[in-house]
């Protein structure tokens, strides 16, 4: 009936103790590898960026003064500003890309925000919980179409429709693109923003409702502004996004490089010109460097603006759930 | 003959040669020694310097207020305690001698020599076999028959095998909460520890369950050393032969269960026993 | 008693709420009619032309008749190839951020340590921090990540995969002028497209780690398992439904992507089907930017690209709904 206990604790089954140990290494190893790529992605499109700034050959042909400031002659703008990387005179200026950019990102966002918010409203605030069940699949579907398939549709039928809708000159311009951008940015906008009306605690509707409010008033002027972070982060991401989507405008945007003002003129990207002219570019070329400095160029706008949105949106948590979320 | 003031473990309790004369009630042999022992969480001191020794095959019971430490000493006898962030333990606990809070302990090793049931069951989402023999899988033991042979002997233990035993591949989770409480204990008793730590282990059960565990509490405490922390005095006083107070941290008293509950050597022990404070 | 002027205030407040609230239907209205379109619209004129023949023959003449077999290979392949790269190493570093690292924040592991001051225990607080560190850094990487541009990921892919790495293996083992990894194929590509699924993988994962409870765990480590023995034995397991959600999500995403694949091996054409890594491929959404884009005749290859479009959006559509309900089945299972 005697147990006698040995009191062993320095050998243990040696061999579960390194495997726990090796596993633990291969955890912590890989919990590395998101920063790792994150700077890898970095350095090597900026890499291929350098010769701007380092050879004086590309430099000649390529550099940020060529970017963004030179003017060749001409009256209006768009002969000033002019990107043809493969005439004999090179000519590198990225104002037309930039502004092109800048017009499908407009046209996008105009169409997307006050939708996707208004469905994020009625989502969270008037709809049923059945009927919730039902919005959010169709977004995620909605999210779910590839942009290429985003793009054929926009460069097949929704230019057709478009243009004998407003009988616009050229078929594929601004307000295509950016029309069919604005529609893959609406998931963006409504999810987030959904998720910060949804957080707005109770008690500021009961409040609302105790002083006599209506639901909309109350959904209106209590619960959106409540939420005016989480929506307002819903923008920034999805500017994010609209300035680095390729697929769409590549295709539906006319890939003119026109340094235009005019939503009814097509348009080029950053994102689709790096796309498009990259096949054909000769490595190492100043057109080369000069297309890894649009990618660059991509590469911090997205980041600066997402760490921001992202930033703002961990405020949020951070004040509705407290520090451990 | 040359006194000997170590206590040794021994297989039958010896009686002292010295105290022929006294009641001959065998003093067991100390399993847990516990001195000057002191924990942090963080820079907040939640133990001061507790001194005990817990004896060996016998119920010892923590009692005391809520927030008095007695479940904190209760998780630094397994050393649960190393999974929280910023505790840290100052002096000795020793089991059969050896110190465990030296750098050199094997932590896995010691959990399987000193079991644990926690407050509220947790039944892994298995079936009532595989929780049972989770514990002896972990230690590479995977051969059917082995298996079938402990987890009904731990089942039985736990007094729990003739209700369970036509189904135990169905998963631990459809059973009662009682029932679950005895999974658990049949779970750490299948690795054959020498100490049973439990925490609270009836509170969250109704009184029927309640009886059942104290009962097996009662039976189990043959093969092992059993540490119980309850806030419920009755319990204490029912189930074990050792009761130690707890508050603010301090070991106020600890003695025989009957001598803490009739006579009470310190003012505050006989306060919290008689209800003057929760 | 509300006066007759409260009363009909009230009555035009209710008036226009109504209006207001219709409104805001209406925005879910035209969202839903966007789908409809949309969906409908590829699958009127898709589903002619998606016969056995279109599936499983090789396009002729030009890419203006037969079939899409040799882009459904290629397709498929590259999702393969990039889920065996994406999935493991995300789920790792999800395990890493859930399973390793402090639970609680930034800020408050810093203030526990600034309270420490000459106590014993300091470093290990230190230690914490750090990790705590780490661990916020590496979740906003991640984040950030999942918000770079798609058409960066082939930048990358060719700077860096094709080369930097493939073109330093093919100098250290092949005759100088030959080039065998150092160019576009299912390899690059996968990796790339795997960078890029890697956020979806890791926050998902995360997500289903977080379901399982913790007194679990602390059950199993007081039974006497190691940590690693505890994530195999019980997390994982419990959190399998919630892996293979995100892995799903990632694998639908990543089959629809362009941008990545375009530097990195997508083909126009290519008379033989990939059969090793190192082939060149041809896939669904690059063969559906090309008839768009550059095809001599658009109206003769319409019911092609109709077809391929249709194929290519049924696909993601597929794995994106099963993602979908093996994630709400989960949760409903959760919530009982």
């Amino acid at each position: 009936m005697s147990r006698r206990f040995e009191a062993d604790f320095g050998r243990g089954e040696r061999r579960r103790l390194i495997w726990n140990a090796a596993m633990t290494g291969v955890f912590s190893v890989a919990g590395w590898v998101a920063i790792l790529f994150i700077f890898l992605i970095f350095v090597f499109t900026f890499k291929e960026t350098l010769p701007i700034f380092t050879d004086p050959e590309v430099r000649e042909e390529a550099n940020l003064y060529k970017f963004f400031f030179e003017r060749q002659d001409g009256p209006t703008l768009a002969e000033q500003f002019i990107w043809q990387p493969t005439s004999e005179q090179p000519k590198m200026s990225l104002i037309p890309i930039i502004l092109g950019t800048l017009k499908a990102t407009f046209v996008g966002l105009l169409f997307a925000c006050p939708i996707g918010v208004a469905a994020a409203l009625f989502s969270s605030e008037f709809a049923p919980a059945r009927l919730r069940e039902v919005i959010k699949p169709v977004i995620e579907l909605l999210a779910g179409i590839p942009s290429v398939v985003m793009g054929f549709f926009a460069l097949i039928v929704l230019a057709t429709w478009l243009q004998s809708a407003f009988g616009f000159t050229y078929r594929l311009n601004a307000w295509n693109a950016g029309l069919a951008l604005g529609i893959a940015l609406v998931p963006i906008i409504y999810t987030i923003s959904e998720d910060g009306l949804t957080a707005v605690p109770r008690a500021f509707r009961e409040a609302s409702y105790a002083l006599g409010a209506s639901r909309f008033q109350t959904a209106w002027s209590v619960v959106m502004p409540a939420a005016a972070p989480a929506i307002f982060a819903s923008f920034v991401l999805a500017f994010g996004r609209a300035i680095g989507e390729t697929m769409i405008l590549l295709m539906a945007g006319g890939n003119a490089a026109i340094t235009s003002f005019n939503l009814n003129d097509p348009l080029r990207t950053l994102s689709a010109t790096i796309a498009a002219e990259l096949g054909e570019v000769v490595n190492g070329s100043a057109h080369y460097s000069a297309l890894f400095f649009m990618g660059t160029l991509l590469f911090v706008i997205t980041f600066v603006s997402n760490t921001a949105g992202l930033w703002v949106i961990r405020r949020m948590q951070i004040r509705m759930q407290g520090e451990k979320a | 003959m040359p006194t000997m003031d170590v206590v040794i473990p021994t297989a039958e309790p010896k009686t002292d040669p010295r105290s022929s004369e006294r009641a001959t009630t065998a003093t067991p042999p100390t399993k847990i020694e516990v001195r000057n022992f002191n924990f942090y969480y963080g820079d907040a001191k939640v133990l001061h310097d507790i001194n005990l020794d817990i004896p060996d095959r016998q119920v010892t019971a923590f009692i005391g207020p809520s927030g008095c430490g007695k479940t904190t000493f209760l998780r630094s006898i397994n050393r649960m305690n190393d999974i929280i962030p910023g505790a840290r333990a100052e002096g000795r606990i020793a089991i059969d001698g050896k110190e465990l809070y030296k750098p050199d302990v094997d932590v896995v090793a010691l959990r399987r020599k000193v079991g644990m049931v926690f407050q509220k069951s947790n039944p892994f989402p298995k079936s009532i076999f595989e929780n049972v023999a989770y514990g002896l899988r972990i230690g590479g033991l995977n051969d059917r028959r082995a298996l079938d042979e402990v987890v009904e002997r731990s089942l039985v233990r736990a007094a729990l095998w003739d209700e369970v035993k036509d189904r135990l591949s169905d998963s631990a989770m459809a059973l009662s909460g009682g029932q679950q409480q005895r999974v658990c204990i049949a779970r750490a008793l299948a690795v054959d520890p020498d100490i049973l730590l439990m925490d609270e282990p009836a509170s969250a059960l109704d009184p029927i369950a309640t009886q059942k565990i104290e009962e097996l509490v009662y039976e189990l405490k043959t093969n092992y050393t059993i540490v119980i922390v309850t806030h419920n005095m009755q319990q204490a006083a029912r189930v074990s032969d050792r009761t130690a107070f707890f508050m603010l941290g301090k070991l106020v008293e600890y003695d025989d269960t009957n001598d803490i509950f009739m006579t009470p050597k310190q003012k505050l022990t006989e306060d919290y026993i008689t209800g003057r404070f929760g | 008693m509300p006066s007759p002027a409260t009363a009909a205030l009230r009555g035009a407040r209710r008036g226009a709420d109504r209006i207001a609230v219709t409104l805001l239907a209406l925005s879910v209205i035209l969202i839903v009619g966007i789908l409809v379109v949309i969906v409908g619209n590829i699958a009127w004129h898709g589903v002619r032309t998606v016969t056995w023949e279109f599936i499983s023959q090789p396009p002729r003449q030009g890419l203006t008749a037969g079939g899409i077999f040799p882009a459904i290979v290629g397709t498929a392949a590259l999702v393969i190839l990039m889920t065996i790269a994406a999935v493991p190493l995300g789920v790792a570093t999800a395990i890493y951020l859930h399973e390793y690292t402090p639970a609680e924040g930034l800020s408050l592991a810093w203030r526990r340590f600034k309270k420490s001051k000459g106590l014993p225990g300091r470093r290990r607080l230190f230690t914490r921090f750090l990790s705590a560190l780490l661990a916020t850094i590496t979740r906003s990487a991640v984040a950030n990540l999942a918000g770079i541009p798609s058409i960066v990921f082939g930048l990358f892919g060719l700077g860096f995969f094709i080369q930097f790495i493939g073109r330093s293996i093919d100098r250290a083992t092949l005759p100088p002028v030959e080039l065998l990894w150092g160019q576009g194929s299912l390899l690059w590509a996968a990796l790339t497209l795997a960078l890029l699924t890697l956020p979806t993988v890791i926050v998902a994962t995360e997500e289903a780690l977080r379901t399982v409870p913790h007194d679990l765990r602390e059950a199993s480590l007081a039974l006497g398992a190691t940590r690693w023995e505890t994530i195999r034995r019980i997390v994982l397991p419990g959190s399998i439904s919630g892996i293979l959600t995100g892995a799903i999500l990632g694998i639908s995403r990543g089959a629809g992507e362009v941008a990545p694949i375009l530097f990195t091996g997508a083909a126009y054409y290519l008379p033989y089907l990939p059969e090793r890594v190192t082939d060149q491929f041809m896939h669904l959404g690059y063969h559906v930017l090309i008839l768009s884009t550059q095809s001599p005749d658009v109206e003769a290859t319409k019911p092609l690209l109709y077809g391929t479009v249709f194929v290519l959006l049924m696909l993601t559509f597929l794995l994106n709904l099963t993602g979908v309900i093996i994630r709400s089945r989960t949760r409903a299972r959760l919530r009982a």
